[in-house]
């Protein structure tokens, strides 16, 4: 087992995994039976991890959004597609490793499946740049979604992204140009397309692959205009409000839902992803297969008039002459 | 059909924030320059050449021809759709921003002419909010290019805009897909898009409708990026080279077409209208019965 990172409020929910572990322990080794006093332990790990899961906030969500063991695009395509083939470079510049990209094919359906890509170890969380794509890594993935409009596939998106790069380089290339094309094409891009976030959805950087049909979260994802720090350091001037910020954003999938931002919230297993990957990624093929038989029967027009609408009518405000 | 003069005059008077005083400094200078010398020159330092933020409306008023504008959607306000609050909540803000300034919001939307030439036209108030695009901002630079889509004209948008307005959370990030997906079906039409960028232009505006002019042009010496400066030094942990973000930079490395100083802005804009002007569109309105302003409109009583 991968080496438990735990969150602050994951703390009292480890201490007992701990303690039943050493029941167990004895239990197999010693004379004593200790059975009913497993049950009971098991019984009280369950309670607490409901009872802490119901009731986090969007600091706590924020935290298992970016949890280092939560499941990321290559390890849901691991679990989720019988086929899959990478495919690299933007034909311009290069490729990036933040953004992933492939043919894949999934419940027997081909798919042009990208997300980014962040990594586990230092030195793949380097070589993935944290998950911040460069300009390139948002022209592959455009590339690649013209490839699946000329050849007729649906497109499915995985976001988890802090956001776009802000580096040097980035900005020379056109880290603007990039995302604002991604955009404008995506909103008119002859084939379905189904978004997932399954971490981080951060800012342009996220929807930068996230203009699609059907915008579904992970129950214990975020999505936002900017960073929790990133906002309470520019309106608190105090990064250390982060906590607050995130309440005040609304970044959740259930806020969100509840907005008319997403279509769909994908429920985690108990204990969010990282608990149980076969389990997350079941819930998250279901959602996509069922996605993809809504969306396949309906004409391209329509589902282009959809997407359009969908778009056109998203904002608040006011307007007297109405 | 045009807006009455006097109105609009009266509007770009509210609408300066300059404090009133018979001299001002340059802010990158620090020249102490005559305000109707710095107003005549068209807020571009005399001395250094520094462009100078200038308001929506007077951005308009030196753009367009003498009293042609038109204002669209003037009316349309924000409300607090998140309830969002930091130090002040945001419907404070908004009220702040209102009370001072002559906008509901952050842009100035509507249609004029450029010597005879009808264009939609929008341009960014910084001074509300820094600019920055909420639901209204969205909103209105949509309908502008509905309304143009409709009535067959070229756009322009004089950017100017820190980027999407955080206190309407997800809203405004949704923005950026709204324009952006508005500009896609624009471009189906025979019409340009000019857009314009001036100090500064970052964050979602940039990483929207204002990196996808056909034409981009840029003023001098204007920050324009995706990331602000600040954040990418503390990012990379270097010293940014020199230029960095300045337009000059964006043009020598491929990201905008063409250089323009704000007294030669018109001439370019007018230029434009006329090499992209399909063969069989004749003037909207014929060279006589038009006269352009060449100084400001606020000396104007």
């Amino acid at each position: 087992m991968a080496v438990h990172q735990s969150l602050e409020f994951e703390r009292s929910l480890v201490e007992l995994e701990a303690k039943l572990l050493e029941l167990k322990h004895s239990h197999t080794k010693g004379k004593v039976d200790l059975k009913t006093d497993i049950k009971k332990l098991e019984k009280k790990l369950q309670d607490l991890k409901k009872k802490i899961y119901s009731g986090l906030d969007p600091w706590e969500i924020t935290q298992i959004a970016r949890h280092p063991n939560r499941p990321y695009t290559l390890d849901y395509v691991q679990l989720i597609c019988e086929d899959f083939i990478e495919l690299h470079g933007d034909r311009k510049y290069g490729d990036d490793p933040a953004i992933v990209g492939g043919l894949a094919s999934i419940g027997g359906r081909s798919i042009m499946l990208i997300g980014h890509q962040k990594g586990r170890a230092t030195k793949e969380k380097i070589f993935r740049n944290f998950g911040m794509p460069n300009p390139e890594g948002y022209r592959k993935a455009l590339r690649l979604m013209y490839m699946a409009e000329r050849l007729k596939k649906p497109i499915v998106t995985f976001i988890d992204t802090p956001g776009a790069f802000p580096g040097i380089g980035a900005e020379e290339r056109g880290q603007s140009e990039a995302i604002a094309e991604n955009l404008t094409v995506m909103s008119r891009l002859k084939v379905p397309i189904i978004s997932i976030i399954i971490g981080e959805g951060g800012s342009g950087g996220a929807l930068a692959i996230g203009v699609a049909d059907k915008i579904m979260m992970m129950e214990y994802s975020i999505y936002s205009v900017i960073s929790p720090e990133g906002c309470a350091a520019i309106l608190w001037k105090d990064g250390t409000k982060a906590e607050i910020a995130a309440k005040e954003l609304k970044i959740g999938a259930k806020e969100l839902l509840k907005l008319g931002i997403i279509e769909k919230v994908i429920k985690e297993p108990l204990g969010a992803a990282h608990c149980s990957l076969e389990k997350a990624a079941r819930s998250v093929k279901e959602a996509i297969l069922v996605s993809l038989d809504e969306l396949m029967p309906i004409s391209i027009e329509m589902i282009l008039e959809a997407r359009y609408k969908k778009y056109r009518e998203i904002g608040i405000f006011y307007n007297p002459s109405i | 059909m045009l807006k009455k003069e006097t109105g609009h005059t009266e509007k770009v008077e509210k609408a300066r924030k300059v404090p009133e005083g018979l001299w001002v400094k340059c802010n990158n200078c620090g020249e102490i320059i005559y305000r109707k010398e710095m107003e005549r020159n068209l807020y571009v330092c005399l001395k250094c050449n520094h462009h100078h933020r200038i308001n929506a409306y007077n951005r308009i008023s030196i753009t367009l021809d003498e009293g042609t504008f038109r204002e669209y959607d003037a009316e349309i306000e924000p409300v607090d759709p998140l309830g969002f609050k930091d130090i002040k909540g945001y419907k404070e803000k908004i009220n702040e921003s209102q009370k001072v300034l002559s906008v509901k919001d952050a842009v100035v939307c509507g249609e004029g002419l450029i010597n005879g030439k009808k264009v939609m036209i929008c341009a960014f108030e910084f001074a509300f909010m820094g600019g920055s695009m909420g639901s209204v901002v969205g909103e209105k630079i949509t309908r502008l290019f509905e309304r143009a889509l409709k009535g067959r004209r070229p756009v322009m948008i004089f950017s100017c805009s820190g980027g999407a307005r955080m206190q309407e959370g997800i809203f405004s990030l949704m923005q950026m897909a709204k324009t952006s997906a508005v500009i896609a079906k624009f471009k189906d039409s025979e019409r340009p898009f000019i857009s314009v960028l001036t100090d500064p232009t970052t964050g979602g505006v940039s990483a929207s409708f204002a990196m996808l002019g056909d034409v981009i042009i840029a003023e001098p010496r204007a920050l324009i990026g995706f990331a602000g400066p600040r954040v990418i030094e503390q990012t990379i942990r270097q010293n940014l080279p020199d230029n960095f973000q300045k337009s000059e930079y964006l043009l020598e490395h491929g990201m905008i077409d063409l250089i323009v100083e704000r007294k030669n802005m018109r001439e370019i804009l007018s230029r434009l209208l006329d090499l992209f002007k399909p063969d069989h569109i004749k003037r909207d309105i014929e060279p006589a019965t038009y006269r352009h302003r060449t100084t400001d409109a606020s000396q104007k009583k």
